[in-house]
């Protein structure tokens, strides 16, 4: 017959709470993030779409008004960087200038895991109508292949 | 420039209703975010309308309502595997004062953003009134 023991009741509680924490990613719950805080860049932005056919991959992510010149895209392995800067206005605008400030702007970077292999080399990006697209063809070994079936 | 929270309909000129309350109209619409500031020679407008191709951004004035009203579309067709964003058809409205020349707005869309130039009426623009002295009798 086992005693009831009131601190090992608490430890449970305390090692479920714990696990709690580990398990929130900053993207869940950004306000357990113990780590040092990053930047206001180091957020999920833009924001992407991924869509996929037989030979491509293609990124599409949302930045519109953003720098042509400043977008710097790189690829290691299996992991896209993509950063670049918007910029709020044309010139400088005193901060008494503004009558509604809406839109957001800065800097902003972004890692991309993804889901196949690609071709690094014949990666090609496009920015257009404040969409940046990527083309990022598959390599060799990640198209499908089509196994024909010999009939005996 | 006071925003229009109710949306207006349209004039008889085009035949068009941008009304939000129809029941037929199914396509969903969104509020861009806007920047808007001041400069000596008027209000200049920012608008963020990512998706929107040139030609499929209207900017009508009437009544002293502007209405922007722009259609978004992605840009690749191929089967969506994951996904963070739509894009909608874009739809806002403010008015404006007489203190803005109505006659010489100015848009251009570059990169996804709307740019509008709402020059000051001559009236509101400041003037400087220089006084005259006058020389009292000797």
């Amino acid at each position: 017959m086992a005693r009831w023991d009131p601190f090992e009741g608490m430890e449970a509680l305390r090692s479920e709470i714990d696990q709690v924490f580990n398990r929130a990613t900053p993207q869940f719950a950004p306000m357990f993030r113990t780590a040092f805080l990053p930047g206001r860049a180091a957020r999920e932005y833009p924001l992407i779409n991924i869509y996929d056919d037989q030979n491509t991959v293609y990124i599409e992510a949302l930045a519109p008004g953003a720098d042509p010149a400043s977008f710097n895209i790189s690829m290691a392995g299996e992991n896209l960087t993509l950063s670049g800067e918007k910029r709020r206005a044309p010139g400088e605008i005193k901060p008494e200038a503004f009558h509604r400030e809406e839109r957001a702007a800065g800097k902003f970077v972004r890692n991309i895991e993804l889901p196949v292999d690609v071709d690094a080399t014949k990666v090609k990006a496009e920015y257009k109508n404040g969409l940046l697209l990527l083309h990022l063809p598959k390599s060799e070994k990640a198209k499908p292949r089509q196994i024909s079936v010999q009939v005996a | 420039m006071a925003e229009k929270t109710v949306a207006t309909t349209s004039g008889k000129q085009t035949g068009t209703t941008m009304s939000r309350e129809r029941t037929r109209d199914q396509e969903r619409y969104i509020q861009p975010p806007v920047d808007i500031y001041e400069n000596p020679e008027g209000l200049i407008l920012l608008a963020d309308l990512p998706g929107v191709a040139p030609g499929e951004v209207d900017v009508r004035l009437e009544d002293n309502i502007l209405t922007i009203q722009a259609k978004a579309k992605h840009a690749i067709t191929a089967e969506p595997i994951y996904r963070e964003f739509e894009l909608f058809n874009f739809f806002r409205q403010f008015e404006l004062s007489d203190q803005v020349d109505q006659g010489n707005i100015t848009a251009r869309l570059n990169n996804g953003v709307l740019t509008l130039e709402l020059p000051k009426a001559e009236k509101a623009k400041p003037r400087q009134i220089s006084v005259q002295v006058e020389r009292a009798a000797a």
